[in-house]
Formats: structure tokens, sequence, C-alpha cells
């Protein structure tokens, strides 16, 4: 799981709603695939980003920290576009959980897959 | 015609209409198969058209080879149209180059074929590896006398009283006649109550006991169904009922050999030699696991050396020929069985299967819909993941379209997935796949896609986080109404405003417009064209692959010809489900409800479990199981109506594509 995915998930557990962003994420095996740069591409993803979630997923795996928001003329600048591909689509989680941040619950992710899958009591009906 | 080269102006037309052809011969065998010609001179040629593949034996292959020197080895690979020709030197495969490239020689039929050489560096084949007889089979030669032989012919009267008797038939492939119990074709079993009168032949008697003596066979077998197949003749592939017969069964080939093909359900086949007066008996594994059965043709591949004349045809390719086959005869003595098989079989086991057709309630309330879709929808595809992968390589033309228009850096959710055949389509896209089933979520990854495990109706991705998604072939898994609009709702939920969704659900007619979609066209076979669609071409994303020859497959003409000519707005013909249990669709033949259980025969894997009622119907030959999952057809308008109860998206775009119901929707 890329952190931009992680970025996208959200918790779905009845009841939570938008309280259910952004999942707090534990990983306890992580790998560096390396992607293809394609800045103009990095550039489009950033504004889609939740910021906050980001940064906060960066701190939970040791990353070395992001800017507290995407910097002035981000568009231009490769320094920090190289940066961001590497953190959003290069950093993926192998193994770890997702924990919802209203209910707790935890959701496993193995061999990079989230399993997000909910009983049918846990269920927005 | 093209400009005259001086040297082509030494050639003649037949020439050159020769060196097209046999330019033409290295191309195929290039394209087709990987061999690769090679301009210069060698002591290896391949040969185009002399192949067993096309009627030419080994020894009339030979006798031209030999013309032109000594020839070192001859390959002949079953089923193929070539050979490959090794000489002792360059001198003599030079001259058979010049000899025999444009001959013409008779194939065993009679029929004249011309003969095509190419020089290759090696004869190019790959050797499948030694092969051992199934478990169970024992192949005994020379088991009667050429005058028992005689007289076992001459006592079958196939002549005598055809009309009255209801226990001789001339099936479609072949004659055939019991003794002892009649063998019912219908239910593939006999009638325990109702023997025979007169039992078996008194001929027979004095046989079996010879038998028994010699230790050949243990029990001593009760019915005789005695076959008799002409060149070109055959039997399907097929497993004798378990239920009806004990475990030993032998046949007894007369009049002629013929090869015999036992197939393992996980694809293994095995070619047998029955030798004329052989007896092949069938115990065990190759008696209640594999299949076996007669391809009808008029020559069988043999092996050519004289040395062993039962057992395996063996990928030997410099020891095959063909052989013509006569007419056989086989008696085949079996035990009817009076309990229950309790084999070690189950999967393929009568017996053993639990109650089918699966029968399953038009679901009520939400919780028996959501019950139903758990049973025949998530678990089958998580059962059949790996096969189904499989079938779905090729995308959708229309979707492809939809995904590559899409501008540049858009976040895209694939909400059921599948094995991910969208998710790398446009690289410029940052695509999220997810599905219900784990193991196609599993192939996804190896893909290297980004792809979660999560149902349709909770989706665990933020709101308005998208800016198109694609939902193909899942809200028709979807048991009622409400929640076929709720997993649309969810669908929306994820889209900003202004973003688009592509969905696709399957039509419940399949003839629109008088076109039928390719999921009834792929049904060529029933119709009389031999044209195979393969697997690629006759992909849709429910299409079903498999040959349905020997299970539940109708030849009930009422219920192969499309009857929806005229769709009327909002709604179409569907016969209403008048009883609570859910009709089974014919694989390949036009609805008649729109929600149905469509058969999944999986294909690979017999070892999977088995609260699916992985089985065909009652009597079925085939071992592969068969797994039923419910859909909902959409009828013309419907999904239009399920989308407007939304509220909060516009439809840009409706249409039809090859038997599904499509629309493009944008949030506003």
């Amino acid at each position: 799981m890329k952190l931009l995915t992680h970025n996208l998930l959200s918790s779905h557990v009845r009841g939570v709603g938008t309280r259910g962003f952004p999942l707090r994420l534990q990983a306890t095996e992580v790998r560096i695939n390396p992607v293809e740069f394609n800045p103009d591409f990095v550039a489009r993803m950033i504004p889609k980003v939740e910021w906050a979630a980001l940064a906060e997923a960066v701190d939970c795996l040791n990353l070395a920290a992001i800017p507290k928001e995407p910097i002035e003329g981000f568009e231009h600048d490769e320094t920090f576009l190289r940066k961001m591909h590497h953190v959003l689509l290069e950093v993926d989680v192998l193994e770890g959980t997702l924990q919802c941040p209203e209910s707790g619950r935890l959701f496993p992710i193995s061999r990079g897959i989230p399993n997000m899958l909910l009983s049918d009591d846990e269920t927005e009906t | 015609m093209n400009i005259n080269h001086k040297s082509d102006l030494k050639l003649s037309k037949t020439e050159k209409k020769f060196l097209r052809k046999q330019s033409k011969a290295r191309h195929v065998l290039l394209k087709h198969e990987g061999i690769e010609a090679v301009s210069y001179v060698t002591q290896s040629l391949v040969v185009a058209n002399g192949g067993l593949g096309n009627g030419v034996s080994r020894k009339q292959l030979l006798l031209a080879l030999e013309e032109c020197g000594s020839v070192e080895a001859l390959l002949m690979p079953p089923n193929k149209p070539y050979a490959f020709v090794r000489y002792g030197t360059i001198e003599e495969s030079r001259k058979a180059y010049a000899a025999l490239n444009g001959k013409e020689i008779a194939d065993d039929a009679g029929q004249k074929i011309v003969l095509y050489l190419n020089f290759v560096e090696k004869a190019q084949w790959e050797n499948v590896g030694l092969q051992a007889l199934p478990p169970g089979v024992m192949i005994v030669e020379d088991i009667i006398s050429s005058e028992d032989e005689k007289m076992l012919l001459e006592s079958i009267n196939w002549t005598e009283d055809t009309d009255s008797q209801n226990f001789q038939k001339s099936l479609k492939h072949r004659r055939v006649k019991h003794f002892g119990y009649e063998f019912h074709y219908e239910s593939n079993n006999v009638d325990k109550e109702k023997p025979l009168p007169g039992g078996l032949p008194d001929f027979c008697n004095s046989i079996l006991e010879k038998w028994l003596k010699a230790g050949y066979i243990q029990h001593k077998p009760d019915q005789l169904t005695v076959n008799q197949y002409e060149p070109g003749h055959g039997i399907p592939a097929h497993i004798d009922t378990h239920s009806a017969f004990e475990d030993e069964i032998v046949s007894l080939s007369l009049g002629s050999e013929i090869v015999m093909d036992f197939k393992h359900p996980e694809g293994i086949t095995v070619q047998i030699m029955l030798p004329r007066r052989s007896l092949l008996v069938m115990t065990g594994e190759s008696r209640y696991l594999w299949t076996h059965g007669i391809t009808p043709r008029k020559f069988d591949t043999v092996q050519a050396s004289e040395r062993h004349r039962s057992g395996i045809i063996t990928s030997d390719i410099g020891d095959l020929t063909l052989s013509k086959r006569g007419v056989r005869t086989s008696f085949t003595f079996r035990k009817v069985r009076r309990t229950p098989c309790n084999c070690s079989y189950p999967l393929v086991c009568d017996s053993q299967r639990k109650a089918t057709p699966p029968s399953f309630p038009f679901p009520e309330s939400d919780k028996e819909a959501s019950q139903l879709e758990r049973e025949h929808v998530h678990q089958v595809y998580e059962e059949i993941a790996g096969h189904f992968s499989s079938t779905r390589h090729s995308p959708w033309p229309h979707i492809v379209d939809f995904l590559k228009a899409l501008p540049s850096g858009s976040i895209v959710a694939d909400v059921g997935c599948g094995n991910g055949k969208y998710l790398g389509i446009n690289k410029e896209l940052y695509m999220i796949g997810c599905d219900r089933s784990r193991n196609l979520v599993d192939i996804c990854r190896e893909r290297q896609f980004q792809a979660f495990v999560c149902d349709a109706l909770a989706v665990p991705v933020r709101s308005e986080s998208c800016d198109a998604c694609i939902s193909i072939a899942v809200i028709h898994h979807f048991a009622t109404a409400e929640r076929r609009v709720a997993a649309l709702r969810e669908l929306a939920r994820l889209l900003r405003p202004g973003g688009k969704a592509l969905i696709y659900v399957w039509a419940m007619e399949q003839e629109y417009r008088n076109q039928k979609s390719k999921y009834l066209r792929g049904n060529r076979r029933s119709e009389g064209n031999k044209e195979e669609t393969s697997s690629e071409t006759s992909t849709s994303m429910q299409g079903l692959l498999v040959n349905e020859e020997s299970v539940g497959c109708s030849k009930d003409p009422a219920l192969s010809v499309p009857v929806i000519n005229d769709i009327t707005e909002g709604g179409c013909k569907s016969r209403k489900v008048t009883n609570s249990g859910l009709p089974i669709h014919t694989n390949r033949t036009s609805f008649h409800s729109q929600d149905v259980l469509v058969p999944w025969h999986l294909k690979g894997n017999p070892g999977i479990d088995k609260t699916v009622e992985p089985f065909g119907p009652v009597g079925s030959p085939n071992p592969s199981p068969v797994f039923h999952r419910f859909y909902h057809v959409f009828c013309g308008g419907e999904l239009e109506t399920a989308c407007q109860a939304l509220g909060d998206v516009s439809i840009l775009k409706s249409y039809y594509d090859q038997g599904n119901w499509c629309v493009i929707l944008q949030k506003v």
C-alpha cells in the first residue's frame, strides 16, 4: 500500500462518518519500490492530498518529515516534487495495520493488501 | 502484377507459385509454431504438410524421404501438420530439398498433398516427459483367442428386432446393446429393479469364470454393454456413474485396436492403445476419478515400433505414426452397485454429493439477500478466482476508451476490480482497485497494482476523493433493488462534484437490434459452426468459457432461440419468478428470468472447498465442479432508473455494449 492510497482510505465502520479519517497507520514491514519520476503527475497529485494525514503517516513510518504544507510554486520545484514522489509513490507498506481513529477498529495489511472487510453488523445500513 | 525482375523471368509460372507457397509455409511455421527456418543448407529439414496432423503416415513419408538419402531421424509430432527429418549428410539434405520441395504425395486417405521443405538448425520439439498409466489401469493382451473373438462378434446380432428391443440403440456416434440391465443414457444409470430377461449371454459366463480364476477380475459382472464403433466414431469423455456400478470395470476390444484417452481432472491426458483382443481393467482412481473416452476420428496416432502394442502412446516423436481405424466392438462388463458409493473421490461421486441442483429461495429480505450474495457471489468468486482470472485478460474497448479519455493525474477507483485488468490501462491515472474476493485482490497485487479488500456497499475511501470511478460487472450481483441502488450511491459518494462514473451491468437482452451478443455468439458449437471462439474473443466479463457439452447444456431449441426482440421502455419479456427458487441459467443462451443462478464450470483445481455445491446435475459425466453465481440481469432502462434514484448525479450517456447495459454518470 502506497501512502497516496492510504491518503484516500477512510474507515467505514457504521456511524463514524467523516471522523473515520485518517486511518492510523502502523507498519512492521515497509519496502521502497522505485517508480519512474514524472514531475507533472506528482504536481497534479499534490492538491488532491489531505496534507495533515500524509504528514502523520510519514511520521508514523519515521520517514524524513515533509513540509507543513505544499510549498509555494511547488509545480516547478524539482527537489520538492522528487521528495513527494518518493513519499507518495515509492514507499510501500507491506505488513501492518490501519486503525479507525473513531471506533478503534483495526484493519490488517498483509502482503501489501489492506483488508477493509467489515462484518455485517459493522457496516453502514 | 509486379514488375518482373530479371531473375524472375527465368522462373516459370509454376516455379514462382511454388516459391510463394514454400515461403508461406516457412512463414506459417515461424508464426504459429515458432519454428525458424534458415537460409543455408543444414542436415535437417522441416517438412511442411508432411505431418501426422494432416494424415501422412510415417511409412509414406519415409518412402519419399529415403529416395534422397539415408534418413538419420524422422520426428513426427502428434497432431502437427509437419515433420522433421535429419539426413546423414548435407549432400543428402540438399538433394531432398531440391527433389521433394513441391512434391505431391498421397496421404493415408488417398488425398493428394504437396510437401514444402525448409532447412532448420535442428528439430525443435519439447518432449513432455514420460507418462505413466493412470493408477488402477491394467491391460491384458491376447486375453482371448481369434476363434473366441469371432464367436463373440458373431453372437451379437445387430439387425434383429431393432424396433421391439429398447435396449439396443444407435447412438449418435456408435451402436450399442445392453445385457443384464439396460443402461439409460438420460440418467446415466441403470434401473436396478428391472433386470433384462435372459441376463448375460451364456458364452460370456465361461469367459468371465476364466478371468476370475486368472485373477484379472475380482467380482463377477452382471451387466454387459456392447458398443460398436465405425472408423470416425467415438465416445465422449466420461466417468461411469459411481452409484451405478461397482469399482471394477472391464472392457474387451474386438475387431480392431483403438486409442483411448484418459484424463485426470487436473488436466493430465494419457492416451492408451487398446490392442485387438485385449482386456482393459479399470479400478480405483482410474475408474472413479479419471475420465475415459474415444476421440471420433479415422486415424489414431500410435507407436510405430512393434515392441510394445498396448499401453501409453508416448511423446517420443521419433516413433509415432498413423493407424487407420477399423470397426471395433467392445464388450464392457460391469457389476451393478447395490449400495451407495463410498469411494475416496467425493468431488466426482454422485452418491456423496449434496442435493443438486442448488436451490436458493428468492430473497425476501435484506438479510436473505446478503446471505445469497455471500454464498452465491462472494464464496464463488473466492473459489474460482484463479480460473476466473485466467479467462479475463482482454479489456473491453469502450471501458479502455473511458479510462484513456480521463485527464492525466485523475484519481480513479475501480470498485469490484476483479483481477485488475483495468488498473494498468492508463499510466497517467492513479488507480486504486477493490474487490470482495481476497484471491482476486492478491492477483492485482502481484501485478503491482494498488488494491484492497472491501465490499462495494461499504467502500473505505473518503467521500469526494475520486475524479472518476468504474464499476464493471458488479451491480448485477446484488440481490435486491435496494442493494443495487445502495451500491450505486456508494459509488457516487466517492466522486468529487463533476467526477464521472462508468457502470456496466449484464443485460437481460442478449440480442439487441438484431445482433446477438458475444455471450450468445460464443455458443457457436451448438449452431453447427465449427469455428472455436477462443477464450480471448469470447471473454465477456461474465462469459463462461468452459465447454458445456456434457453439463447442463440444453439442446432444447426453445431455450437457445433468442426471444427478445420487442424491448419496450422500462420493461422486457421476463418470465416472472413464480416459485420461490431461483432458476438456473443455461450458459450461452438467452435469459428467461432476471434473477438467476449462472453456472461456472471450474477447470484446473478440483481440490477446493465443497461448501458451494460444486457439482453438476446428477449423472454428469464431467468431473469439473460447477459453481453457481447469482445475477440480476438488467432490462433496458432499468440501470438508468436506478441511477436517477440517487439524486445527486446526472446521466451523461447510456448505451448497450455486447450484452451489457452501460451508463456514464456525472456527480452534480
